[in-house]
């Protein structure tokens, strides 16, 4: 019997034999997340049901010296919850309570395998929502949210997963189950929670997360602009950050990304146009409605030739599924695809496009430009065909080029779908040595025998208790080195 | 010559931590001029001071030989108003701040700089809306104690690559190392602000949080027995919003805020406390018989409490609540007696962290959590 095949059995024992997976063909189901052209498939799947159970994994896989991977619903883009081969994948998705809604406190405790939109479901009848949306929220998981710190739409005026996040139980790489913060804010102490929130599953496994509820704002107003192209659509943007308005939201879509959506889920965007903005705003309603009026103006001037404003939830509904729908709509116009995540400071946003439209001509690839146009979060759609020899390879250097362009503007190299399988080999071109070194001291304290998502984030991993340089500091404390 | 020697002076009888002298001060006045002192400093034990606004906060360090004094890493490195971001130096004061119609809403005593206000997380009235440090906070860039320069984040509020050092160093209190550069994300300053003020008992604090009127502060004033609501926005906008306040809890509209407001409310020599309570309990905790003032929107609040045993009833009251209390400040006798802190979650890690960045304990040792 090997290693993993007594670990398996282990396993079955504390949580039952329906919950531990080694039937090969049943594993493959898990061989890859969202980011599908990464796929391993794991040695043992697991499914705790509490957060005990998944402690009781941990503990396991840290005695056997088996690396682990914790996976919600499967829907990262940066291959966060790919599995390793030799490793446990551990699925939070059987961990799906609502533990409790608080209004009173404006706070929520859920389990980790709880769907994004299912928090805003529950609060809404108190009058609450919870405000990270990323696109993907009717399927995705908080504690997935937990993992990756995912934005959304929204995030431009409400902040990321890591700014609704007050409380965590986790279990740490040891096994242990930890609980910090709660319905409170600043606990004392280093800030875990801020530690945690976007480790990316390499500092333990999220069991219990309480977020912040958020109170539904009294007005919405969602307007739609249709610009000749994106240099007038990013204009626009650019007034009305510059007028001191925090919209909810703006975004972006480019002629062929409205030509993908339109051919998906006909949105019925206005025809001819180049670029369109979709700008929310919302909060009281004497605000809104002054600021709209604002905004209507500004995109006018910027050159918007057409220009709606939604009349009801249904119209506005059909303003978002356009852009909310934009990923997949691609497949309509391209057999295959490459989904970017960049970021560059907004106002860099009209020389960027501009040399990304050179790099695609270069390539001799179509990019299709979708993006968080209020806080400079590119989403090009690289298509390609890969029945056409070479066309990957080329689609893939000209998403690999447009990072470069990301860091060149001083941005980054992700703005939420995180670093994962995917871009560990671009973090040495926005971090130094140094830099990486300094965050996997972090990686250390948590998780000295690297057994935690072995392989995500960093290039290189870092061997803890190893000090790299110069050893004068830790010479004077040699016990420093006993790790 | 090396760099100890070079950018060292004596220091003076003022050049001490809750007490405790230190031999040496330095004042780099680069990134690169204080990782040489550092990576030079060898078993030298540091604290790192910038306006001393809050040198006195926290156990004093188990012992001392050099403070790194901030206040020459000073200045804006970069405004980018369009990108609504900033880059500062850590000595930088908030007082000298000068963004046009845009903001950094960091709050903090009169003298603060801005590393101080990062290394010891102060909040103020505007922390309901506008979140706290952690939460502004987009890249630093930091030495550490073995003298290496790190950075982590960028100058994008949107940003997911790598580990969020910001907010380990948020509130660290100096003992990770010593932070040179902070990028933040700004706000842009609100055309018109305008406050209601009334004496409404603390359950008026739910109807306003759950009126639609996004208020910017939320403050309570036990003592005084007054409760005070800003709301920020367009001058027809404040208008509306603070005439529904008024008829929600009632009181008075103003342009001025109450003389208490974000005043601590301890004095030089007394002990201040840091509350931090689920909402839904701050009525009971400013009808506890303790004086409280701050933030009941987010529920947290500060105290000056009388003596030790008034500590431990605070404290008690707070835990039982689902929270926690900090003493910040305290007269050198009841300082040396007391659990600062109080009980600490997750410790363990807690150390764990201190223990890799930090492994011969010569930042600020003891002046952290659980001795850290």
């Amino acid at each position: 019997m090997t290693d993993l095949d007594a670990l398996a059995r282990r396993l079955r024992a504390e949580l039952g034999p329906d919950q531990v997976i080694t039937d090969r063909q049943e594993l493959r189901t898990y061989e890859c997340d969202g980011l599908a052209h990464y796929r391993v498939v794991p040695a043992i799947v697991a499914l705790p049901h509490t957060a005990a159970q998944t402690a009781a994994v941990v503990k396991a896989c840290v005695e056997a010296r088996v690396p682990f991977v914790a996976r919600g619903s499967g829907t990262g883009l940066s291959g966060g919850a790919l599995p390793h081969a030799d490793g446990v994948l551990i699925v939070t998705a059987q961990m799906r309570r609502i533990l409790g809604v608080a209004p009173e406190d404006e706070r929520a405790v859920v389990e980790p395998g709880v769907i994004n939109l299912q928090v805003t479901r529950a609060a809404t009848p108190h009058g609450y929502y919870y405000a990270p949306d990323p696109s993907s929220q009717q399927i995705c998981s908080i504690g997935g949210n937990v993992a990756e710190n995912s934005g959304g739409a929204h995030c431009l005026k409400y902040g990321f997963t890591t700014n609704h996040v007050t409380g965590l139980q986790f279990v740490a790489p040891d096994g242990n189950l930890v609980r910090i913060g709660g319905r409170a804010e600043d606990p004392p102490g280093y800030d875990l929670l801020g530690a945690f929130v976007g480790s990316e599953g390499t500092l333990g496994i999220a069991t219990e997360v309480t977020v912040r509820l958020t109170r539904l704002p009294e007005s919405v107003r969602t307007l739609l602009a249709a610009f000749p192209g994106v240099d007038q659509a990013g204009a626009a943007t650019s007034a009305i950050i510059a007028a001191g308005v925090v919209p909810a939201a703006i975004e972006m879509m480019d002629a062929l990304a409205i030509e993908a959506a339109e051919a998906a889920v006909a949105c019925g965007y206005p025809a001819g146009a180049g670029a369109v903005l979709i700008v929310e705003l919302d909060g009281p309603a004497a605000e809104v409605a002054a600021q709209f009026d604002q905004v209507t103006a500004l995109c006018e001037q910027s050159g918007a030739f057409e220009i709606r404003i939604a009349a009801d939830d249904a119209e506005r509904a059909l303003f978002w599924k356009g852009r909310k729908s934009a990923f997949a709509a691609v497949g309509r116009i391209s057999p295959d695809y490459i989904v970017q995540d960049g970021v560059i400071p907004r106002t860099a946003l009209p020389q960027v496009l501009r040399k990304i439209d050179d790099l695609a001509a270069e390539n001799g690839v179509r990019v299709a430009n979708v993006f968080h146009a209020g806080d400079g979060n590119l989403h090009p759609l690289v298509l390609f065909d890969d029945g056409v020899p070479g066309e990957a390879e080329r689609a893939e250097a000209t998403s690999g080029a447009i990072i470069d362009l990301c860091i060149e503007y001083g941005g980054s190299i992700t703005g939420e779908h995180g670093v994962g399988a995917d871009k560990a080999k671009y973090m040495p071109r926005m971090f130094g040595d140094d830099d990486l070194d300094t965050m996997q001291l972090l990686r250390c304290a948590f998780d000295p025998d690297g057994l935690a998502n072995p392989g995500k984030i960093f290039p290189t991993p870092r061997l803890c208790g190893e000090r790299p340089g110069r050893h004068r500091a830790a010479d004077a404390f040699p016990d420093a080195e006993v790790f | 010559m090396g760099a100890l020697d070079e950018l060292t002076r004596p220091a003076t009888d003022d050049d001490h931590v809750g007490g405790v002298p230190a031999r040496l001060v330095a004042s780099p006045a680069s990134t690169a001029e204080a990782a040489a002192l550092i990576a030079d400093a060898g078993d030298v034990t540091v604290v790192v001071r910038g306006a001393g606004t809050k040198i006195h906060w926290g156990p004093p360090p188990d012992r001392l030989d050099l403070i790194i004094d901030t206040t020459r890493l000073n200045g804006v490195v970069e405004h980018a108003a369009g990108d609504l971001i900033t880059v500062i130096r850590a000595g930088t004061p908030l007082a000298d701040l000068s963004l046009g119609d845009q903001q950094l809403v960091l709050e903090g005593p009169t003298g603060a700089t801005v590393g101080g206000t990062v290394a010891t997380n102060t909040s103020g009235p505007l922390r309901l809306h506008y979140g706290t440090v952690r939460d502004l906070l987009i890249g630093i860039t930091v030495v550490r104690p073995d003298g290496k320069v790190a950075r982590s984040g960028g100058k994008v509020v949107k940003n997911v690559a790598g580990y969020d050092l910001g907010k380990l160093f948020t509130g660290s209190y100096g003992t990770l190392g010593l932070i040179t550069e902070c990028a933040f994300r700004l706000h842009p300053l609100a055309v018109s602000r305008l406050y209601v003020r009334t004496t409404a008992p603390a359950s008026a604090v739910a109807a306003v949080l759950g009126a639609q009127v996004v208020p910017s502060a939320l403050e309570i004033d036990s003592a005084s027995g007054e409760l005070a609501v800003l709301l920020e926005g367009t001058a027809t906008g404040v208008r509306e919003r603070a005439s529904v306040v008024e008829k929600l809890i009632g009181g008075e509209i103003s342009e001025e805020a109450p003389a208490w407001w974000g005043v601590a409310p301890w004095s030089a020599d007394g002990i201040g406390m840091k509350l931090s309570v689920p909402k839904s309990r701050v009525p009971a905790l400013t009808e506890s018989g303790f004086p409280v003032r701050g933030s009941a929107g987010t529920g947290v609040l500060y105290a000056a409490p009388r003596d030790i045993t008034e500590v431990e009833r605070l404290r008690a009251l707070c835990v039982t609540a689902g929270g926690h209390a900090v003493v910040l400040t305290a007269p050198p006798p009841i300082r040396d007696i007391l659990d600062m802190w109080g009980p600490v979650p997750g410790l363990v890690l807690m150390r764990r962290i201190k223990e890799q960045f930090d492994p011969g304990r010569r930042f600020a040792p003891g002046r952290f959590v659980g001795g850290i």
